[in-house]
């Protein structure tokens, strides 16, 4: 008889283990998107993405999301904008002027990833409170300020990290050429790190562009397209969350279309991500 | 050996954190000479370079005292331009740092940083340096190719093209040849030996045949201490201390 092979039996307890959670992880995404595409598709017409809703929309009437597919879009971008002007600061202060050991710099690091775990709701109400207190009615401005906040720490710590990727070496050459260290800085970090910047812009987009709580306060909503960025602005979360809590089934079936909307323009932006980050790294020092 | 000196070296005193990287220094490195800084492995010899370009200022808990002065201007007195000084230094470190931009921009960053904008003007220092570092045959018709794509061996020399191109005084060269090909090392040894009738070299090493094949005047340290000092010929074949003798003839190394 074989002997009794302890360390085969490890091997293929972990390969199990791998497979079924892999199996887990892709069931997962496919079950969601199933569910999406199978009540969202049927839902969707040329109406939903360029119409904004018409009277009696949300009890089964004509018109479309176009007004949160817009909103949307201005909240995430102009939030991406305003938090990447602070963030692009921030992770070069760490990581150029700050030393390596810095408490200032730890304790960033770690206000930050704080920041991080706060739910979103929590920015919402101090964005609710900030928009009071400068006396802003819920807008796209306040919206996209709100938004801001809640992906800096995520933007900044990402930058943060790619910069902490790039050589030592790099920086030393760019100072022994006479570089101060913003110039260092400027031109060579930002430079290495360029698809790494890209990539942390855009995983905070898309999670600027798909929460729901932060902008239920201050953005407010609307059924019209913003005239300027003090208007009030819908948004594709919210604009889900009323289409489920109507009564009428077919409404329901549209907040299941504009899902798959923002679903679809997350999925493209992680694709463009990638080609993006793909053609950026052409001069990168491997 | 009857020659003006360029950096002098008085009483310099490196300290790291846990240890004493240098030990009262004080030497005259000549002026368009190759100079070899020789000794083992941790003896400092990396740190004395870093201190000619003051790169030891982004080392982290580091104290130096003492002066360095290169043409009678103290390295480390508190008014002293750090990229000023740099700017006089071309360094080649130990493997090749491309930048990641093109081989041109790499050149011209130096000159970029500077203030130069001119494209003609930029052309011309790139084509003048990557001739003298004997690349240009090589890259003349992909200068705008990413740095990245070239030989270690090509990148070095592209390296020692971006230092001379902000027009140094010194050339600084921390074990440049010690990641290369015998052939590159070769080729970059040919370089310093064509531009120390215009630069002053400073070369660390361990290798004692490269040591022999280049040196004007060599400098031997021994755990932070400077030992001897002293023109080439005499530190190769008369040495005058014990240590120095065993060192050159391979019994310490």
């Amino acid at each position: 008889m074989k002997k009794f092979d302890m360390r085969k039996l490890e091997e293929n307890f972990f390969k199990i283990l791998m497979i079924g959670s892999c199996v887990i992880v892709t069931g997962s995404l496919a079950l969601i998107l199933w569910s999406i595409l199978r009540r969202g598709l049927p839902a969707m017409s040329l109406d939903m993405v360029s119409s904004v809703p018409k009277g009696g929309f949300y009890m089964g009437g004509e018109g479309g999301i176009l007004n949160a597919i817009v909103g949307s879009l201005l909240l995430a971008s102009g939030a991406s904008v305003l938090a990447f002007l602070l963030s692009l600061p921030v992770s070069i202060g760490l990581n150029v002027y700050l030393r390596r050991g810095s408490r200032l710099a730890s304790f960033a690091r770690f206000s930050l990833d704080v920041l991080n775990g706060v739910p979103s709701i929590v920015y919402g109400a101090f964005g609710f409170a900030l928009m009071l207190f400068f006396g802003l009615k819920a807008s796209l401005l306040a919206g996209i300020i709100t938004v801001a906040l809640l992906i800096l720490p995520i933007m900044c710590r990402a930058m943060d990290e790619v910069f902490q990727m790039v050589p030592k070496d790099m920086m030393d050459v760019s100072h022994s050429l006479g570089a101060t260290r913003l110039q260092a800085a400027l031109s060579v970090l930002t430079r290495q790190a360029l698809p790494g910047i890209t990539t942390a812009i855009l995983i905070s987009f898309g999670r600027g562009i798909g929460d729901a709580a932060s902008v239920l306060f201050t953005a407010g909503y609307s059924d019209n397209l913003p005239s300027s960025v003090l208007s009030p602005v819908a948004s594709l979360p919210l604009a889900i969350f009323f289409q489920l809590g109507t009564p009428v089934p077919e409404v329901q079936d549209r907040a299941y279309a504009s899902a798959l909307i923002l679903t679809t323009m997350i999925l493209l932006l992680s694709i463009g991500a990638r080609v993006a980050s793909r053609k950026l790294s052409r001069n990168i020092i491997k | 050996m009857d020659t003006k000196t360029h950096i002098s070296v008085r009483n310099l005193n490196v300290h790291y954190k846990e240890s004493h990287a240098l030990r009262n220094i004080n030497i005259d490195i000549p002026d368009k000479k190759i100079t070899v800084i020789l000794g083992p492995s941790g003896c400092g010899k990396s740190t004395l370079l870093k201190c000619f370009n003051r790169l030891i200022d982004t080392v982290e808990d580091v104290k130096v005292t003492g002066q360095v002065l290169v043409d009678g201007e103290d390295l480390f007195s508190p008014d002293a331009e750090v990229t000023h000084i740099r700017k006089k230094m071309g360094l080649l470190s130990q493997r090749p740092v491309p930048l990641p931009m093109s081989i041109y921009d790499n050149v011209a960053y130096g000159p970029r940083l500077h203030g130069l904008r001119k494209r003609a003007a930029l052309d011309a220092i790139v084509e003048k340096h990557l001739k003298m570092a004997s690349l240009w045959d090589e890259v003349e018709g992909r200068l705008h190719e990413p740095a990245s794509k070239l030989s270690i061996g090509q990148q070095q020399r592209l390296c020692l093209a971006r230092g001379l191109a902000v027009g140094p005084e010194i050339i600084l060269g921390d074990e440049p040849t010690s990641a290369l090909d015998p052939k590159s090392s070769r080729h970059i040894e040919q370089r310093f030996l064509e531009l120390k009738n215009e630069y002053t070299i400073v070369i660390v090493t361990h290798i004692l045949r490269q040591a022999k094949r280049l040196a004007d005047y060599v400098v031997f340290l021994y755990l932070g201490e400077l030992i001897e000092h002293g023109p080439a010929q005499e530190m190769f074949e008369n040495p005058k201390e014990e240590m120095t003798r065993e060192y050159m003839k391979g019994i310490i190394s």
